[in-house]
């Protein structure tokens, strides 16, 4: 998700050829592009107004000139937007950023003038708490049925009100099969003295303190100063195995073995293993975090009407499967499955089997009491 | 100084008047906006609640800074004496034998900026991790049989500091070598002083003002550096800037990190009130 070295990495990977299985699709997926380009550009001679045959009826409107983009970086695939703007004849203007606290600093300091943005779940009950968004006129998005039920009514938005699914993913360990031969799923895992030097943890607080809190077996989410307290401790004795703490570069490290045992997130971890086929995912047994990044619409927005039609235009099977096959992170529509390559659906390192499903909690936001966990983590780096 | 009147004194308004105009926009109102964010709280979804406590200052001066801002000054400090020892000769050179190359040198000396801190700062883990180009040259030439590792330590963050200041040093050190009276030094030789000597009684005490300006120039912000820390360090190196830093963004607590700032701000000019006084007297002396 955090890709400060994103540049440099992409350098890399199309200077060593890249995955062909990628490529391949990109090409698949341009021809499907042109398809769904057609059949919008019939069904525009046809009706006059730009409403095609997915974004019916509703709360309609005039489709706005422009449309205010702002999305994690390498986070859609090359075709989506493409599409969309042939299809619809709105140009999308396309910004990208790096974490949720950018994005929320950003809104925060009165940047107006997006449309969209795509906020993680626990950032989006921070956003509402801050009256950041604006309510969506899910009559502008029948796609909305597409999705998977569990995020129809996700705990942080039940009913999609605010929010639309953009894609979702899991926290876990990145390890190389190689050089730790005696991996197994658990959290343990980062504490093997073994293993001294080559394990890195993110630079998140609560996706660090839910580490321990899984490994003692409280929930990520407690509020008990001494469960965190407990967290805290098992951290701090932690410190001297650990290479260092880091959001970003880990991709890099595994897939170049400066690292052999790194807290991260799915997708993340898949890229270092197109680098490096040593490169393995695995959610610990104790359980894990999930996550889910969906798309809002801020207030203040230009063109709200605009981007409920890009909603439900990123909603079409087609094109979140599209997606799914460029990013590797699962797509949280159900009936994209048919569309997204099976490698990537019978993969249970993007789509997780049921019984590690079973052990998937999201972080809440949780208010004032997030102070205990910015208190401890500030303890902790500073001992 | 003379008062300046009529035409000189519109002449010296519009000259000083952007200056001023920028520094009030740029450093006085934003200053003024992180004094004010620094005695409000954190609300419930992290936004500031203005108010009037001395709670966040109360908080600053908290003994768990103590390793956190005593390895600040420590690695800076350290970072800044390498870069004085670096520099010197450097600017010595360019200065005094540099002839018609100076310019040359000077932009070789410069250039390192063209590119951007982040990507010099990343060219360093491609340099200093176990399977970068040190390890590399030292496994094959059969030196060490295990990569020595450098990176995620104290020392490489040390090393990131001196490398991205070396030019802040150099610069300064340069202009007042180059200002410096050549016969002065001729005149201790011929008084009998060695070339030692000479060194240590006229060349640096006349080129101190150089020291003076490039010690702060480097000090100064290598305290406050988060990026060399966050992309070099390892777990123990987190650095007062890290800690500003993390809470205006991942901790959102605008009020605490307002503080925080100030307090470094308020350390800091203290300190150079010191140093400038303590090395402006013995500049005269």
């Amino acid at each position: 998700m955090k890709r400060l070295d994103k540049e440099l990495r992409v350098m890399v990977v199309d200077g060593l050829g890249g995955p062909m299985t990628r490529r391949g699709f990109i090409k698949r997926a341009g021809a499907a592009g042109l398809l769904v380009g057609a059949s919008g550009f019939l069904a525009a001679c046809g009706g006059g107004e730009t409403t095609t045959t997915t974004a019916a009826g509703g709360g309609g409107g005039e489709l706005a000139k422009e449309l205010y983009f702002y999305n994690w970086s390498d986070y859609i695939a090359e075709e989506t937007i493409p599409t969309f703007q042939d299809e619809f004849g709105v140009k999308v203007v396309y910004d990208n950023y790096s974490s949720n606290d950018t994005l929320l600093a950003k809104l925060q300091s009165g940047a107006t003038g997006y449309d969209i943005i795509v906020p993680t779940d626990y950032m989006i009950t921070t956003m509402l708490g801050l009256d950041l968004l604006q309510e969506i006129d899910l009559a502008n998005v029948p796609n909305v049925a597409n999705l998977y039920q569990r995020f129809r009514e996700a705990p942080f938005d039940p009913g999609n009100k605010y929010s639309i699914p953009w894609q979702w993913g899991t926290t876990g360990i990145g390890y190389n099969s190689v050089k730790v031969p005696d991996f197994k799923p658990s959290w343990d895992m980062l504490w093997d003295e073994k293993y001294k030097g080559k394990i890195t943890m993110m630079n998140e607080i609560r996706d660090v303190f839910a580490v321990a809190l899984f490994r003692l077996g409280y929930s990520p989410n407690t509020i008990d100063p001494k469960e965190i307290e407990e967290a805290k401790q098992m951290l701090i004795a932690q410190k001297p195995v650990l290479k260092h703490y880091t959001s970003d570069t880990y991709i890099d490290e595994l897939a170049s073995e400066d690292s052999w045992l790194s807290h991260g997130w799915s997708g993340d971890v898949l890229q270092a293993q197109m680098e490096n086929e040593a490169v393995l995912y695995a959610v610990p047994e104790e359980g894990s975090l999930t996550w889910v990044d969906c798309m809002c619409i801020p207030k203040g927005a230009p063109s709200k009407y605009t981007a409920e039609v890009f909603m439900n235009y990123i909603q079409q099977p087609e094109v979140a499967a599209g997606i799914t096959n460029y990013v590797y992170y699962a797509s949280p529509n159900e009936k994209a499955e048919e569309f997204i390559l099976p490698e990537i659906l019978d993969d249970p390192q993007i789509y997780p089997p049921q019984e590690v499903m079973d052990k998937l909690t999201f972080l809440e936001e949780l208010g004032t009491d997030t102070e205990l966990y910015n208190a401890a983590y500030q303890e902790l780096r500073a001992s | 100084m003379a008062r300046l009147r009529g035409h000189n004194f519109v002449v010296a308004n519009l000259l000083m008047g952007p200056t001023m105009l920028w520094l009030v926009l740029f450093l006085i109102l934003p200053l003024g906006v992180i004094l004010v964010y620094s005695f409000g709280s954190r609300g419930t979804y992290g936004d500031v609640i203005l108010g009037f406590s001395f709670d966040n200052y109360l908080r600053a001066f908290n003994p768990t800074w103590l390793p956190i801002i005593l390895r600040s000054f420590g690695f800076a400090a350290v970072a800044t004496i390498l870069t004085l020892l670096l520099g010197y000769p450097l600017a010595y050179f360019i200065a005094v034998y540099g002839g018609r190359r100076k310019n040359i040198y000077l932009i070789m000396v410069m250039l390192p900026f063209w590119t951007s801190y982040l990507i010099r700062t990343y060219s360093w883990i491609v340099i200093l991790r176990s399977q970068g180009v040190i390890n590399t040259v030292l496994m094959w030439t059969h030196l060490t049989s295990n990569p020595i590792e450098i990176l995620n330590t104290p020392y490489s963050v040390i090393l990131g500091l001196t490398y991205g200041f070396l030019p802040f040093m150099t610069l300064p050190l340069y202009a007042s070598l180059e200002k410096l009276d050549k016969s002065l030094i001729e005149a201790a030789w011929d008084l009998g002083a060695t070339r030692f000597w000479a060194l240590m009684k006229v060349t640096i005490p006349l080129s101190l003002p150089g020291i003076i300006a490039g010690t702060l120039l480097t000090f100064i912000p290598a305290v406050g550096d988060f990026i060399t820390p966050d992309l070099l360090g390892g777990p123990n190196t987190m650095m007062i800037g890290n800690l500003i830093q993390q809470q205006f963004l991942s901790a959102r607590d605008w009020a605490y990190g307002s503080a925080l700032s100030f307090s470094l701000m308020a350390i800091l000019l203290l300190g150079i009130f010191f140093y400038v006084r303590k090395a402006g007297a013995e500049n005269l002396a």
